[in-house]
């Protein structure tokens, strides 16, 4: 046990002075999936089981490739903030807490960059 | 990752049952938490019968005849009695509240009473607030001014000063942070509803000079905005104040000044 005012201790390492950027964005991408979430589905959800040529129809006009590259962006960006809250949430450990708040940077990344070149492919081969 | 099961030693156990007062009628049953640091023993819930009909109606004037006529070793902090000073703060039939306000018929069946959750305990209904308090020292909960003092006094209108109601009024209980779960979590860098209903306090204060030095200290994810605005401190406070409605002004200025 370290001889530490309970003062010193509630100060730490002082503020971050971060926090604001990210909580704002939160809020913006929470409203802007409203519609985007309804507008990527719907014809999602009707080109499914309609086989190959339908999917490459329907992410061949640049209206659908448009709303789903901006829903990938937009969702994944707001998936790795949730998700990097609930980690500094309940992972209370630090080793573990950093670790898995890199892994959660880099799956969004990953999934949403592979997202949107498979859109982008689908758009421009058209 | 969060613990979900208490440690062995904290195990509570059932406890002593104390034998019912002579020729009482109308009996009470209370089911009173009991920890004591020095006997290495775990906590335990000890059941007391109080008649009813020599007792006065809040759940302090139970606990006080407890301790006078039953049991003199249960140990809990008490001293206005009327809801101004906070020290009576414990987890009453779930909720936490003051003893000495909250009134015995607004719990049915038996009456079960805890230490404020989550805090370390020193002594059966006594828990630790050393951290809490010192949070609060943290917020600066004084006016901060550059301005040479004037020579009568900071004035202030009375549209500015009714600003500050529903924030004055905070007693330092700490109900409303220990039924936080965020606090629970993270209470060792998050500040809590209570500090934070006082820091906003200080920043909507018309007379202080320090509003953006104030949000400076909270700009943080730990700090200010791991509130998650789940409102049960709003829901518990046994004032009726609202911290979640302060925290959110505060989260509010802080975009105000970015946009």
């Amino acid at each position: 046990m370290a001889f530490k005012t309970d003062y010193a201790r509630v100060h730490g390492l002082g503020s971050a002075h971060e926090g604001v950027g990210h909580w704002w964005q939160q809020r913006l991408s929470s409203i802007a999936l409203l519609p985007l979430t309804f507008l990527f589905l719907f014809p999602f959800a009707r080109a499914l089981g309609q086989g190959h040529e339908a999917v490459l129809a329907l992410y061949g006009n640049w209206w659908h490739a448009l709303v789903a590259v901006v829903f990938l962006i937009v969702g994944f960006n707001h998936l790795m903030s949730g998700l990097q809250v609930v980690i500094e949430d309940y992972v209370p450990t630090k080793p573990a807490r950093t670790t898995l708040l890199v892994l959660n940077t880099i799956m969004n990344w990953a999934l949403g960059a592979a997202g949107v070149f498979a859109v982008a492919k689908i758009a421009f081969s058209a | 990752m969060v613990q979900l099961t208490l440690p062995k030693n904290s195990k509570i156990r059932t406890g002593k049952t104390w034998p019912k007062p002579e020729g009482a009628t109308n009996l009470r049953t209370f089911r009173i938490y009991r920890w004591n640091p020095d006997d290495g023993e775990n906590p335990r819930v000890d059941t007391y019968f109080v008649d009813m009909d020599t007792c006065g109606p809040m759940i302090l004037d139970a606990l006080i005849k407890i301790k006078n006529e039953i049991d003199p070793t249960l140990v809990f902090r008490r001293s206005c009695r009327e809801g101004i000073c906070g020290s009576c703060a414990m987890n009453i039939d779930g909720i936490n509240t003051l003893a000495c306000i909250y009134g015995m018929e607004d719990v049915k069946g038996d009456v079960r009473i805890y230490p404020l959750p989550h805090m370390p305990v020193i002594k059966d209904l006594v828990p630790d607030l050393t951290h809490f308090y010192a949070q609060h020292a943290s917020i600066m909960p004084w006016l901060e001014t550059k301005t040479n003092s004037p020579a009568k006094e900071w004035r202030q209108s009375i549209e500015d000063r009714s600003k500050l109601d529903g924030l004055y009024e905070c007693v330092m209980c700490a109900c409303c942070s220990t039924s936080c779960p965020s606090y629970w979590w993270n209470g060792d860098r998050y500040l809590g509803p209570a500090a934070l209903l006082h820091a906003y306090r200080w920043i909507i204060d018309s007379r202080d000079e320090a509003t953006g030095e104030r949000l400076d200290q909270l700009h943080d994810p730990f700090k200010l905005y791991r509130c998650h605005t789940i409102m049960n401190c709003a829901k518990t406070c046994p004032k009726g104040l609202n911290p979640a409605k302060a925290i959110s002004e505060i989260k509010k200025m802080m975009v105000e000044r970015v946009l």
